[in-house]
């Protein structure tokens, strides 16, 4: 099966000041389509920056990262917007919506990027709020949505240009852990549905969601490890919908 | 296009959101644009006039008065001898062919009478050119002719001011007034010039046939002499030409060998009065150039808030960029805003300003012009204005990192 994301040997270094602090230290990993990979470790792990690797938002020091097969460290910065808003999905820990703007057009954001026009972006965004149990509350605005509402609303955001993978980092960081099981629901529902995760957590309960955890330790990943139960456990429910 | 659409309704909601905020900034552009638009109606009002008195002289115009006259040891100053002539003046049009007319006049000062009304005013003799060189109309009745002053008739055109004081709203063609006790016949009525540059009143003149002037009038012991002559060139351009040859031709019927002095003086009026014009001019120009610092003032307060509006939105630019927005978006939402707030501001002054330039002119009487060149101006200004100071901001904006921008609190 073709990788959606394949690291090879990416470091990153940072400099600070005269010091050089290494965040990566030769990572290399592969992620399948249909895989949902929760990334762990302690905070100055690498995660993060993997994570922002993993986003387009960064470029590895040295490595190489292939993107659906495309070495993303090549592309100037335009066309790394253009990756950022044609192929991946973003759900931050802090929702990060745009305040005093509908549900719908927060989820629209991305497509009005692509410039797709205003009728299209409508029905995909509404779409995307129905996958993510948010029907009906199309208008309203974030501060009229609780924790895990204003969630779902960027899982949406994330989901509405098919993205080819879904990175969230710490997307249960802010909510309780009633909301958190609600809101991994809804991401191992998507990942049924055949849609890859990847997904930074500091929490195993968390972690425990997904099929495959990988825990990084000062710049490198110590163990790759499959979660047969949540594999099962997907398997199971996806076999027996 | 839908790209500037989007961005244009991203900025009318930024600016929604802080309606106070946006107020209070573009009031800078709205003086500026208000007083720029006042200081220029005020000069180009001014310079109006100003040319428009120039007009009223009439165009392309040589003056040509007689020289001083020394007697018993006592100069006369310019226009005491009475050496210039009819015939100079017949000379002159026949025989310079840069010269469209000369109009001849002699001029005296007269009491007039009409009923029981008397008025003291300028009485000319003139020959029928007259009305074409100083581009008068004649608003009713007719204009003297070459008869008239062949035969040194008794007929006269009245000005308003004149007409005015001596038959109030009657119509005075065909009626009989008394000059210095002569009867003279209206035969016309001088259309309205109003004042001359030096401000005098154009209209408070009476003109009467040359000869008859001359000889029944202002007599005195000369009478084929003329107490000055306009003459009009053919055109702009050959002013300078038709002044030489005027010289050269009056030089040789008034014997004035070279190296000595004329007998007579010649004067550009055009020349004398495009100057004030001029002068007229640069003080509009300077008018705008003051009123121009107040809106680069205002510009630098867009700048300023479009820099804490960014710093604000710091969050929202990186969400923008993390999920695909690229540089010329980012860009493009921030100038929108910074030449909305600007264009918002300019046409709000340019009410102001023309409203302005009203008041200036109906209470402090100054006469205001306001031209749409003004207004397209101005309005392409402050629009110009929120670019170049939008720019900084709107480049700051699109350079944030997305990792830190997400991360700002």
């Amino acid at each position: 099966m073709a990788e959606v994301v394949r690291l090879e040997e990416v470091a990153k270094v940072y400099t600070m000041g005269e010091e050089k602090v290494e965040a990566l230290k030769d990572v290399s990993f592969s992620v399948v389509p249909g895989e949902f990979v929760s990334i762990m470790g302690a905070s100055g792990s690498g995660k993060s920056t993997c994570m922002n690797i993993l986003g387009c938002l960064d470029v590895p020091t040295r490595g190489a990262y292939l993107l659906d097969g495309v070495n993303v460290g090549e592309l100037t910065g335009n066309q790394l917007a253009e990756v950022r808003n044609k192929k991946l999905g973003f759900v931050f820990q802090g929702f990060n919506l745009l305040a005093r703007t509908t549900a719908r057009e927060n989820v629209e954001l991305p497509l009005v990027y692509a410039q797709l026009p205003a009728g299209r972006r409508r029905s995909l965004a509404l779409d995307a709020l129905a996958r993510v149990g948010l029907a009906g509350r199309e208008a309203h605005f974030p501060n009229q949505l609780s924790g895990g509402q204003q969630q779902r609303v960027a899982i949406a955001r994330a989901l509405v240009n098919r993205p080819s993978i879904i990175l969230a980092d710490e997307p249960t960081g802010n909510l309780d852990s009633k909301t958190t099981v609600e809101i991994m629901g809804i991401f191992q529902e998507l990942n049924r549905q055949g849609i890859t995760i990847v997904m930074v957590t500091h929490e195993p309960e968390v972690a425990a969601f997904t099929g495959r955890q990988i825990v990084f330790r000062d710049g490198r990943i110590v163990s790759d490890t499959r979660n047969e139960a949540a594999l099962e456990n997907a398997a199971a429910e996806g076999g027996n919908p | 296009m839908s790209t500037f659409l989007q961005s244009l309704l991203i900025a009318l909601r930024a600016l929604r959101v802080n309606k106070m905020r946006a107020l209070l900034t573009m009031l800078g552009i709205i003086i500026g644009i208000a007083a720029v638009i006042i200081m220029v109606a005020i000069g180009s009002g001014a310079s109006k006039m100003i040319s428009d008195q120039i007009s009223s002289i009439g165009s392309n115009l040589l003056l040509v008065l007689p020289g001083s006259l020394t007697s018993g040891g006592m100069r006369s100053g310019t226009g005491g001898a009475q050496n210039l002539t009819y015939d100079d003046a017949k000379a002159i049009r026949a025989e310079c062919p840069s010269v469209a007319e000369v109009a001849p006049t002699v001029r005296g000062s007269a009491q007039v009478v009409y009923g029981n009304q008397n008025w003291s005013t300028v009485v000319n003799g003139v020959t029928p050119e007259v009305i074409a060189v100083r581009d008068w109309t004649i608003v009713a009745g007719r204009n003297i002719s070459q008869s008239d002053v062949d035969g040194a008739s008794k007929n006269c055109l009245i000005g308003q001011t004149v007409a005015d004081n001596l038959f109030g709203s009657s119509d005075p063609i065909g009626k009989i007034i008394r000059v210095k006790k002569i009867p003279f016949t209206v035969i016309g009525l001088l259309g309205r010039k109003g004042q001359s540059p030096q401000g005098q009143d154009q209209d408070d003149v009476i003109y009467v046939p040359l000869r008859t002037a001359q000889r029944k009038l202002l007599g005195s012991q000369f009478p084929n002499a003329v107490g000055a002559m306009m003459i009009q060139a053919q055109s702009a351009g050959v002013l300078k030409k038709a002044e030489e040859e005027v010289v050269a031709l009056l030089n040789q019927r008034h014997r004035v060998g070279p190296g000595r002095e004329a007998d007579y003086s010649i004067r550009n009026l055009s020349e004398i009065l495009a100057i004030s014009e001029q002068s007229t001019r640069v003080m509009s120009l300077l008018l705008g150039a003051v009123a121009s610092i107040s809106l680069v003032v205002g510009g630098i307060g867009i700048m300023n808030i479009m820099l804490v509006s960014v710093t604000e939105r710091t969050r929202e630019i990186g969400i923008r960029i993390a999920i695909g927005a690229k540089t010329r978006d980012i860009m493009l939402q921030f100038l929108t805003e910074a030449v909305l707030l600007t264009t918002c501001g300019g046409i709000i002054g340019m009410l102001l300003g023309v409203g302005g330039a009203r008041l200036v002119a109906s209470v402090v009487g100054w006469p205001t012009l306001i031209s749409v060149q003004t207004i397209a101006i101005a309005f392409a200004f402050s629009a110009g204005v929120g670019v170049f100071f939008g720019f900084y901001p709107a480049r700051k904006a699109a350079s944030l990192n997305p990792i830190e921008a997400l991360r700002y609190e």
